[in-house]
């Protein structure tokens, strides 16, 4: 029975796989899992402080500016403020110390200058504020904080605006701040190569010049590389109605990132700060990295183990198998030897008791030619010729009957010292003229370290020279017959081969050989009994006795004995 | 004392002890048969024997079981196993009980004619 050893090598091997990897992957994914979940708050809350710093240095900056105004709105004249060489000289101290601010103006309640210091004179000497709305804000609130415009300078700037009441008149006193000084508090967030920080108005415009992508009063966007060096603008989701300060990890057209925004106190803005969490998550993603190694380091491993396990496995099943199908095999033919030797014992008894008449008989017959006068008789040579062939072929039952008894004997074997090299010298001696006859020439290869072994030693030679007989009738004549020896130190047996050059046989002769009067050789010339007597002889002295054997090319017997 | 060699064969199968006896008689021989054991031990107690022949598998009383009655009865008879059977056991034990060979059927008559003059050299011998 031959078994599907490809189908058993997958089973092995997946079972060992699968019952190693799962529990492996399971392990992996979950510390993962949880380890993200563990860092991903951690980066969440230092951003969440981060942003909220900025935003405190941003709001600290303006209240600074808002109370310095107020200050000074309120500790000068009207007159004075109108003033424009009292203004300036004013400008002049509130400068010195500072570069937070761009221009001073005093304006009417009807939105004219009515003094003006900074580097526009010429173009905002003469403008009227009345329609525009950071004019109308600071009218109804008395104090405003504008958003970045363009304004009649065509400039992106804010200002800082508040209402002066005396009597029943109104002014404004309103300073341009530094754009610069707000650029640089949030650039300061711009910690990371990809980090990213801006301010945003309510209506999504930005007011800082952000590190990557946008202009001032632009939406801001997230600017990547598209493909022929073509740049695509892609958009940041609309911020400018965040509320409080937050965090979260959000998606951009594919691409992961970490938002924390945060509303300014006094104004209308947003600042909003960007991590690329391939930079903040840095160790972690080489943690990672090095549990995905690892993890595959471990597949490997396993895959490999597993190979090589379930190889050995299949290798050692096979060569069970191997020797169970040999060992199933020899109890076959044991099993047949007894049995045949059985029948073989009960014919031998049954023919041999008439066999014995008719001899007796037939030799009375010539015992009676010979004394009465029959000589004379016209049919005596008839009579004599038959007799002597009943003689000859009760003869040859005789010997078919005693190779049977000879195949059927139960005694136990000698044990004597045996030179293997004589005995094999010997026994091709016996022989030797009748192969010359034919051309038959007996090469020997005797190893010379065979040590002398302990068996019966005219049971061994029975053997070999039924062996002998048979290479001479295989080969007929010209040929060449091998008997070789040599000592197999590993086993502790000597094994003694005898080839020949002659005709082979088929796979299905060599099956049949060791069954009983089996022969290939004509009718009347063998009996089918040498080889299975020669096999049961030598299982009986412990040995092996094997043949191989090719059409054409000959047949070589070989007897493995042990030592003792 | 002449020189005749009295011989006894015991054999079941009539055909081969009858003619047997025919063959041996002729070759100047005095031979004798009987059909069994019992009916040999009874020719025995009558007549004296230089040797026998005895067939190892009778039906009525083995050749065995036979031996061991000659050899108590009358010991100075060498006695022959004659055996059809693959009995090596049988032809020891038969050696051990006192025989003095064994051969195997069917046997051409000269080596029969030779182990009988072997056992009967060995009998005038020994007396």
């Amino acid at each position: 029975m031959e078994r599907n050893y490809t189908k058993i090598w997958w089973q092995h091997c997946l079972a060992i796989v699968g019952f190693s990897v799962i529990p492996l992957l399971i392990v992996s994914t979950s510390l993962y899992i949880v380890f993200n979940k563990i860092y991903t708050d951690q980066v969440s809350e230092t951003l969440l402080n981060r942003v909220e710093a900025r935003r405190d240095t941003i709001d600290l900056f303006l209240s600074e500016r808002i109370s310095q105004i107020y200050t000074v709105a309120h500790t000068n004249r009207i007159h004075e403020l109108a003033d424009e060489a009292y203004l300036n000289k004013l400008f002049s101290i509130m400068h010195a110390k500072s570069d937070s601010y761009v221009d001073i103006g005093f304006i009417d309640a009807e939105g004219n200058h009515l003094a003006y210091v900074g580097p526009y004179h010429e173009i905002l000497k003469s403008a009227n504020y009345k329609n525009e709305p950071w004019f109308n804000a600071v009218m109804s609130q008395g104090i405003h904080i504008s958003d970045v415009f363009m304004g009649y300078r065509h400039f992106p700037h804010f200002i800082i605006a508040v209402l002066i009441r005396e009597k029943n008149e109104r002014w404004i006193l309103r300073l341009t701040i530094n754009l610069k000084n707000i650029d640089d508090i949030v650039q300061k967030a711009w910690t990371g190569s990809l980090s990213e920080a801006f301010i945003v108005n309510r209506t999504n415009k930005l007011q800082t010049l952000p590190r990557f992508g946008g202009e001032y009063l632009a939406p801001p966007y997230y600017k990547i590389i598209r493909n022929n060096s073509q740049e695509k603008a892609i958009p940041y989701p609309d911020f400018s109605s965040a509320a409080k300060t937050r965090v979260k990890r959000i998606s951009i057209q594919g691409h992961d990132a970490f938002i924390a925004t945060s509303p300014i106190r006094n104004t209308r803005w947003i600042l909003v700060t960007k991590e690329s969490p391939n930079e903040i998550l840095f160790s972690f993603m080489r943690g990672r990295n090095w549990t995905i190694f690892f993890t595959s380091m471990g597949l490997l491993v396993i895959c490999t183990g597993a190979v090589l396990f379930t190889n050995a496995l299949i290798n050692r099943m096979k060569e069970t198998d191997r020797e169970n199908d040999a060992n199933s095999d020899m109890l076959l033919q044991a099993n047949k030897m007894i049995a045949l030797s059985k029948m073989a014992a009960g014919i031998a008894h049954e023919v041999n008791n008439p066999l014995a008449s008719i001899s007796e008989n037939a030799g009375w017959i010539k015992d009676l030619l010979a004394d009465e006068d029959i000589s004379s008789s016209p049919n005596f040579q008839e009579f004599s010729d038959s007799v002597t062939k009943i003689e000859q072929h009760v003869n040859r039952a005789r010997k078919v009957i005693h190779n049977l008894l000879g195949f059927a004997r139960r005694m136990e074997p000698e044990k004597e010292k045996i030179n293997v090299n004589n005995l094999l010298d010997e026994t091709t001696g016996f022989l030797e003229n009748e192969s010359r006859h034919v051309n038959i020439r007996i090469e020997k290869q005797y190893a010379d370290d065979v040590p002398v072994i302990t068996s019966d030693l005219s049971q061994i030679q029975q053997v070999v020279l039924n062996l002998l007989n048979n290479a001479i009738d295989a080969i007929g004549s010209d040929g060449v017959i091998t008997v070789g020896s040599r000592y197999l130190e590993k086993s502790d047996e000597v094994e003694m081969w005898i080839a020949d050059s002659g005709k082979g046989m088929s796979e299905a002769e060599l099956n049949k050989i060791f069954d009983p009067f089996f022969t290939t050789k004509e009718m009347g010339k063998g009996t089918g009994l040498g080889l299975s007597i020669s096999y049961s002889i030598i299982e009986k002295l412990g040995g092996k006795f094997k043949v191989q054997s090719k059409l054409g090319e000959g047949t070589k017997f070989t007897i493995i004995l042990p030592k003792h | 004392m002449n020189n005749t060699i009295r011989v006894l064969i015991v054999d079941d199968e009539d055909d081969f002890r009858e003619t047997i006896v025919k063959r041996l008689n002729a070759r100047k021989l005095k031979a004798e048969g009987a059909s069994g054991g019992r009916k040999a031990l009874e020719i025995l107690k009558e007549k004296e024997f230089d040797v026998m022949v005895l067939d190892v598998k009778m039906p009525d009383m083995d050749g065995i079981e036979t031996l061991r009655h000659v050899k108590k009865l009358t010991p100075d008879v060498e006695v022959i196993m004659l055996t059809g059977h693959a009995s090596v056991e049988f032809g020891l034990k038969g050696m051990q009980l006192g025989a003095f060979d064994y051969i195997m059927k069917p046997a051409p008559l000269t080596e029969l004619l030779d182990t009988i003059g072997q056992a009967y050299n060995k009998k005038k011998e020994g007396a």
